[in-house]
């Protein structure tokens, strides 16, 4: 279908593009890195992240290139297997509420009237909600907090942002000549959105997308950190729940408490970088200009 | 010409872009006399809104004033400091632009942005501010009550006239225009060119008007320049340039308006594009879309000369005129 | 008119403005109606606030009249079929920046109008009939044109485009509603004359809509001049120009800049202020400004007054 063969050229633009900004590059390489760690943790990680049975407390040395925890854990071994837990709900909560905002945001702009009226209170009434307390209510209530759970609450309290954001885009897009004159020479209401309405939008859906994933990765490491995350499972979040528990940083072992935050802000300068590299992807009018072969009229 | 008020020496402005710098506006000089109407005439990207900028001193990045000398009574503005440049700004060279929608802020009143450029320039009393505004609205025939007017309640002939009528508040020398009245209508566009030449005799302010239209101000100009990719290349009194045009260019800019009265005949406009500033041809710019150039024309660039009061930027007529004289 | 392909007949549109205390009804265009042929162009013609760009989108179907109505071909044109043959009296819009979708390349619009209108053409040979239309409007090299993006391609290029586009569908009427406005000078020629050759060659009428009354005259056949919603005249080209009767059209006439003659004196003081369209009221709406009002003008619509077979005025002070 016209829509999907239109966002597949997307990769191989953005491929072209890595070349030349050096920005976006390095985004790119941060985000393939950890994509990598994300898949196959086992390669990289010289210990059994779990494994308590290592020096507690040890300083950095070769086998232990973080050092130990106080429970006797390469905190090596532990970041590199923390890190699928963070990108996968970076990336899982980051599409789901890309889906949600565009359906909301743009069905809102299309169609104006009583339905954007409704949808519009939908997404003010969520955005005002406070999202952090909120998250804390639910889960403390349900107790345990699985991986899904988790990322149904942070969807549910994070999609209403780009709702607004892609409506106001959508709005002012909606009546330019060229969605017009698709209207004129028939095209449906439905290719118009996906195909001349959506594409232009694109660097602005990618930047909620990435918006989003950041958000993701930064509540779910709070939420984590705060004790109401699974407190067994492998994560950046539960290492800074353990490492503060334990007074990490006054025992001396700060590298413990600081591992994990620095790889939290690693995946979110990533992920920001990255945001660079689709402005121009999606807007052509940024790309260079090849010179035409022959000239003709004005 | 008994002393110009403005001199312009070879002045050049270059844009900062990723493939380097390009050259807007070329070497341009002209003298402007106390009093007199000239305009500046040229197509999309040909300089001349560049050019009005640099002469107001009114560049920013990745503009850049690359060179030349602008002698506003004597006085060489690119060399003074912005606090010196504010004196004389608006006393002696005011500006209307091009869109009122764009220059007006939509949030104040007309009236309090006449009283803001007041108390910018002058010392002047409440009372005085306030019966200066009176007077520029009737010089402009806008009723007074449109003091406490917001902008967006005005027609657009009415905000571009309210904008002359700022520009005329501390009675100028010079009035510079870009390009005033291409979002007016013909009847409202021809209204403000009136008022324009009305207010010119009363006051005796000089005008330099910038349009990509010469019918506009085919009769009002005193002489007419016509800009091709940053240069002058041809400039002379009004009438001249319109009927005898010399350079290429101008003829067939002249030929690109169709008549309403006049006779009806078959137009064509002016083949090809203007070329890439930042890596301009070798010799005359029009060369590639000359119908007479020659070898000479595209290895040299042509100087613009003068013929008594007809200067013109082209070997071909330099030729011709050194064998009639 | 015998070989009328479009018959309009009293086409209104309003539009409601205002809040809650100022409710009013914008007469945007009001009991229009004209003709036109096939094989001429018509030029429409008026200022901010003629209706000139309503009567364009009411017949493209970009949104429906609010009575009158329109016969197409011998179609007459109700809502519903206006919705089934978009694209048979397609439109060339104004602004060359904004009518092109930036992000998709050149050739997308009007391969997908090829596809939507011109079932006959076997989807192999869609690109092959592409590079042929913009060839016919000047563009060439036709398959490099195609496959580049909007903003590679000059003003007066995307206009050229436009009109290819709408040459897809190949209708018998093309909608251009003010397609030289926003292009420097030199380079409208270039259009007028594209506009020319499709008339002369192809055989299609073009329904030219715009402000400058030189360039109407370069083209058009035809010319109809609105006031306010109204038509105000109406007539063979050579005889709206060459003997003007209704009071707006000779104060258009003598506004206007014509370079290559000695200036008009400036009859009177107009300022050229834009009509009263909202809730005008009952007679002329040229009234107010017009030097000829009469107490008539006031109370009642002027009709239509018949010159001579083709040329007509709306004005009390006209004598047939």
């Amino acid at each position: 279908m016209r829509a999907l063969r239109v966002l597949l050229h997307v990769p191989g633009r953005v491929f072209r593009f890595m070349r030349r900004d050096k920005n976006a590059a390095t985004g790119a390489i941060i985000l393939f890195v950890l994509l990598v760690l994300t898949a196959f943790p086992t390669w990289f990680t010289p210990h059994d992240p779990a494994a308590e049975i290592y020096t507690p407390g040890a300083a950095v040395s070769w086998s232990h290139l973080l050092g130990t925890t106080s429970f006797g854990q390469d905190v090596f071994s532990q970041v590199i297997a923390g890190t699928r837990q963070s990108v996968m709900i970076a990336l899982i909560v980051g599409f789901f509420c890309t889906v949600i905002s565009v359906i909301v945001g743009i069905s809102a702009a299309y169609m104006g009237g009583i339905v954007d009226d409704g949808l519009s209170l939908l997404t003010d009434v969520v955005l005002v909600i406070p999202t952090f307390p909120l998250i804390i209510v639910i889960v403390g209530y349900l107790k345990s907090a699985g991986f899904w759970l988790m990322v149904f609450v942070l969807v549910f309290t994070g999609w209403s942002y780009g709702a607004r954001q892609l409506r106001v885009q959508a709005l002012s897009l909606r009546n330019r000549d060229y969605l017009l004159a698709a209207k004129a020479r028939g095209e449906s209401s439905w290719y118009v959105i996906t195909v001349e309405l959506i594409p232009p939008m694109t660097s602005l859906i990618v930047a909620n997308f990435l918006g989003a994933a950041l958000y993701a990765v930064l509540a779910s490491a709070g939420l984590q950190f705060v004790g109401l995350g699974n407190l067994n499972a492998e994560s950046w979040g539960t290492m800074l729940y353990w490492a503060q528990n334990n007074e990490a940083l006054q025992t001396g072992l700060p590298l413990w408490a600081l591992a994990p935050g620095v790889a939290i802000a690693i995946l979110g300068s990533g992920l920001a970088l990255l945001n660079y590299a689709f402005d121009e992807v999606a807007n052509p009018a940024l790309r260079p200009v090849r010179a035409m072969k022959k000239r003709r009229v004005a | 010409m008994s002393e110009p008020i403005l001199q312009v020496r070879d002045l050049r402005v270059e844009y900062a872009t990723p493939a380097g710098p390009a050259q807007a506006v070329g070497g341009v000089s002209f003298d402007l006399a106390k009093g007199e109407f000239l305009a500046i005439v040229g197509e999309s990207g040909c300089g001349k809104s560049t050019l009005l900028f640099a002469v107001a001193q009114l560049l920013t990045y990745p503009g850049r004033l690359a060179g030349g000398e602008v002698l506003f009574d004597g006085v060489d503005f690119t060399t003074l400091k912005p606090e010196e440049l504010r004196l004389h700004r608006w006393r002696d060279i005011s500006v209307v632009m091009q869109s009122a929608m764009n220059a007006l802020n939509p949030t104040l009143t007309i009236g309090a942005q006449l009283t803001d450029a007041c108390k910018a320039h002058t010392e002047w009393s409440d009372e005085k501010i306030a019966q200066r505004s009176a007077e520029v609205l009737a010089m402009v025939a806008i009723d007074a009550v449109h003091l406490k007017s917001y902008p967006l309640q005005l027609s657009g002939g009415m905000r571009q006239r309210a904008m002359i009528a700022m520009a005329l508040l501390l009675e100028p020398k010079l009035v510079i225009m870009d390009e005033p009245t291409s979002a007016l209508d013909v009847v409202a566009q021809r209204s403000l060119m009136h008022q324009v030449e009305t207010l010119r005799h009363q006051l005796g302010f000089a005008v330099i008007f910038v349009t990509h239209d010469m019918s506009v101000v085919s009769h009002y100009s005193d002489r007419l320049a016509v800009m091709y990719a940053g240069e002058i290349v041809e400039l002379g009194p009004t009438r001249q340039v319109f009927d005898r045009p010399e350079h290429p260019y101008s003829q067939g800019l002249m030929e690109a308006f169709p008549s309403l009265l006049g006779e009806s005949k078959q137009l064509t406009g002016i083949a090809g594009n203007p070329p890439s500033l930042v890596d301009p041809p070798e010799g005359c710019l029009f060369a590639p879309r000359c119908a007479y150039a020659n070898d000479e024309c595209r290895s040299v660039r042509p100087e613009l000369i003068a013929y008594g009061n007809h200067q013109v930027r082209c070997h071909l007529v330099a030729r011709t005129r050194k064998n009639d004289a | 008119m015998p070989d009328a392909i479009l018959k309009v007949q009293d086409l209104t549109r309003l539009f409601r403005v205002g809040g809650f205390r100022t409710r009013g009804q914008l007469h945007a265009i009001d009991e229009v109606s004209f003709e036109v042929a096939s094989g001429e162009i018509v030029a429409l013609v008026g200022e901010s606030g003629s209706g000139k760009s309503t009567i364009a989108r009411v017949l493209a179907g970009l949104y429906p009249a609010t009575s009158g109505s329109f016969v197409f071909e011998g179609k007459a044109m109700g809502r519903r079929e206006v919705r089934a043959s978009r694209g048979d009296m397609p439109m060339v819009f104004q602004d060359p920046f904004g009518s092109i979708n930036p992000v998709l390349r050149v050739g997308h619009a009007l391969l997908r109008s090829l596809k939507l209108h011109r079932p006959d053409i076997k989807r192999a040979d869609r690109f092959a009939e592409a590079v042929a239309l913009v060839e016919k409007v000047g563009l060439t090299p036709g398959e490099e044109v195609l496959r580049r993006y909007p903003h590679e391609l000059s003003g007066g290029q995307r206009q050229r485009l436009g009109f290819a586009q709408a040459l897809a569908s190949r209708p018998s009427l093309i909608l251009a509603d003010e397609p030289v406005s926003m292009l420097d000078v030199s380079i409208r020629l270039g259009l007028l004359n594209v506009m020319k050759e499709l008339r002369d060659n192809e055989g299609v009428s073009i329904l030219y809509i715009t402000h400058d009354l030189a360039s109407a005259r370069y083209v058009a056949d035809r010319m109809i001049v609105l006031y306010a919603g109204r038509i105000a005249e109406e007539g063979l080209t050579t005889e709206v120009i060459g003997s003007p009767q209704h009071p707006y059209t000779r104060l258009l006439m003598s506004s206007a800049p014509d370079p290559h003659l000695a200036p008009t004196a400036f009859e009177g003081d107009d300022l050229g202020e834009p009509p009263k369209v909202i809730n005008p009221g009952p007679g002329c709406r040229f009234a107010p400004r017009c030097p000829l009002a009469m107490d008539q003008c006031v109370v009642t619509t002027p009709p239509m007054v018949a010159l001579s077979a083709t040329h007509h005025a709306a004005c009390y002070a006209v004598k047939p």
